[in-house]
Parts: structure tokens; sequence; C-alpha cells
């Protein structure tokens, strides 16, 4: 499992695609456990989607699928959002 | 300034193969010319996406390896035996063939001089590329933060970089080395696999508020984590980019 875990790194081209605004650098705070930390940092799974892991208590932070033409975020878990505008 | 050069939709941009080398047996550095290129920070990465006959496409991201210098733009590539992409970059693609490339990208993993140091950067394999373009960047600015480099590699042949790395040693710059499979006649240096031991003889202390940069394969990347956070360092000082099969 280990091996297959990357980091928020790993798809800052396509949240700057979808956001239009460089996210790695966006402070996430956790649902579940309440830390925040910058989107680069969080713990990324690749299956037939995308997970992103709270990388302090492990909590779903997002689920992203994705087609050809369409995307599909489920931000179930990352309670708020601050980015530079 | 953090920002602005950073907001807007990436676009795929055509980029010509410029330049390639071959670093070690299984590493070669490709330079491509990308017009228009806005410049980029040591640390950051590009996407490059290749499209197949049949417009089967496939995408990889990539660490840019070169300081910002114009419009050249410096990859360095390990070729994966099974994998999509690095085959074609590595060994199909000649002077003057083009790819579709985005960047640069991403704002984490990223250093520049004026956030100063001491820096303390490790590098497990070809995790080196990010943290070389660090190390470029700050050569190219006459920059002398006080800058180690861990690196570890498997033998002394899949060291990359390595003449460069010893001829920018010096001006505040300290480079170490640990083979971890097989080492020269005389090697005098570490013939292990990094560890807590090995980053608290070679780290400044904590004390010094060093910012780590830690870029490898994931398991290398989570032990180099672990024992910084228990030797005492500030976990957010410690910048972290995992690559796995597919990726960087």
């Amino acid at each position: 499992m280990g091996e297959l875990m990357l980091d928020g790194n790993a798809i800052a081209g396509f949240l700057q695609e979808v956001f239009a605004v460089e996210m790695t650098t966006a402070i996430g705070t956790c649902g579940g456990c309440g830390a925040a930390g910058p989107v680069g940092a969080v713990h990324l799974y690749r299956g037939a989607g995308i997970v992103l892991r709270c990388p302090h208590c492990n909590n779903v932070l997002a689920k992203i699928v994705k087609n050809d033409s369409q995307v599909w975020i489920d931000f179930q878990g990352i309670r708020t959002l601050e980015l530079a505008v | 300034m953090a920002g602005t050069a950073l907001r807007g939709r990436l676009t795929w941009q055509l980029a010509e193969l410029v330049e390639a080398g071959v670093e070690t047996p299984r590493v070669k550095t490709i330079v491509f010319d990308v017009p228009g290129w806005p410049g980029h920070r040591a640390g950051q990465h590009v996407d490059v996406r290749l499209t197949a006959e049949d417009g089967y496409q496939a995408e990889r991201s990539y660490s840019i390896a070169s300081a910002p210098v114009g419009t050249r733009v410096a990859l360095t590539v390990q070729r994966l035996e099974d994998g999509e992409v690095s085959p074609y970059l590595t060994d199909e693609l000649r002077p003057g063939d083009k790819i579709e490339l985005r960047g640069p990208i991403g704002g984490y993993f990223v250093w520049e001089p004026s956030q100063g140091g001491p820096l303390m950067l490790v590098a497990g394999g070809s995790g080196i590329v990010p943290l070389m373009a660090m190390i470029r960047t700050r050569a190219a600015a006459g920059d002398d933060t006080e800058t180690r480099l861990l690196y570890s590699s498997r033998s002394q042949d899949d060291v990359i970089y390595r003449d460069e790395l010893e001829r920018l040693s010096g001006n505040g710059l300290t480079v170490v080395h640990a083979l971890t499979e097989s080492q020269p006649p005389g090697w005098t240096s570490y013939a292990r696999r990094v560890d807590a031991e090995m980053l608290a003889e070679v780290s400044p202390s904590p004390a010094e508020r060093p910012r780590f940069y830690a870029c490898g394969p994931t398991p290398f990347v989570e032990a180099v984590a672990e024992s910084l956070v228990r030797l005492g360092h500030d976990t957010q000082a410690i910048k972290t980019e995992r690559f796995g099969a597919t990726g960087r």
C-alpha cells in the first residue's frame, strides 16, 4: 500500500486545470481531526479514481474521478480550503 | 510575489527537444525549448502528454531539473522498463521532435534563494531532480545559503549529476553520498540506506531551524520524514514529494 501512496503534488497540474489557480499551497482543514495543512502534503492514492487522505488521521478528504470529458469531485472530508487570490 | 505568476488556466503547448544527454545507464536529461515559457521556480514540475496514432493519451509529471534560464526547460527522466512514457522520452525522442507539455506546475515543493536556509536536501535516486534545480538556482543566483545534500543511490554509477555536484560543492554547499547496494574500492562515505542516525549527523540541528526538502520513492520519503520528526525537527519545515512507478 505504501508504494502506491503519493502526495498532493502529483495532481498539481490537474487541480490547476480545474481551479485555474495553483492549489498545492492552498491550506485545507480536515473535517475529521481538524488538522490544517497544504494540499501538496496530503496523501494521495490512485486506483480507478484518486483518493486524498489526511496525513494526520487518514480521514478521506476528497475523491476524484475523471474521464475524457468530465470530472467528478467529492469533497466530503475537507472542512475549509484557504487559498491566495 | 507568490501567486502572481501562477494564476490562469494551464494550457498544453508544443515543446521541441533541443538536446539530450546521458546521466546514468537508466537516466537521461532532455532539454526542450518552450516558446513563451514564463520561467519557473526550483522544485516545480511539468506535465507531459503523449498521444498515440489511435488517439490514446498518456500523461506523466516530471520535475524540472534546470534553473530558470530563458525558454529552455530540462527534464531528467529515469527509464522505467514497463513505462508508457519514459522509454519514449529517453530512447525515441530526437532533437527537433515535439511533445505536448504544460507548466510550470506546483508551489508547495518549491525553494527560492529569498526563502533562505539553512537548507537540508534529502534525495533518493531520481528524487534528486527537483533538488538539483534548487542547487542550480542557488548557484546561478550566486546565493550562499548554507545547503547540505544527502543523496542516496544504489551505486556510484547510478549517481545522477555526479560531476556537477562535485564542481558546485563549496560556497556553502556540502554534498554527502550514501551508496546502498555497492561501493567503489576505498569508499569512505555512507554505505547503507538513509536512517535517523545519518540524518542527525548530516543535518543542521533542530536549533538551527533548517528547511527540509525530501524527494524520492514513497517508502524513502516516509522513512526520512519520520526520522526527522523523531529527531525533533519542526514538521512544518519538512516538505516532501513522493513519486511512484508512474510519476516523477
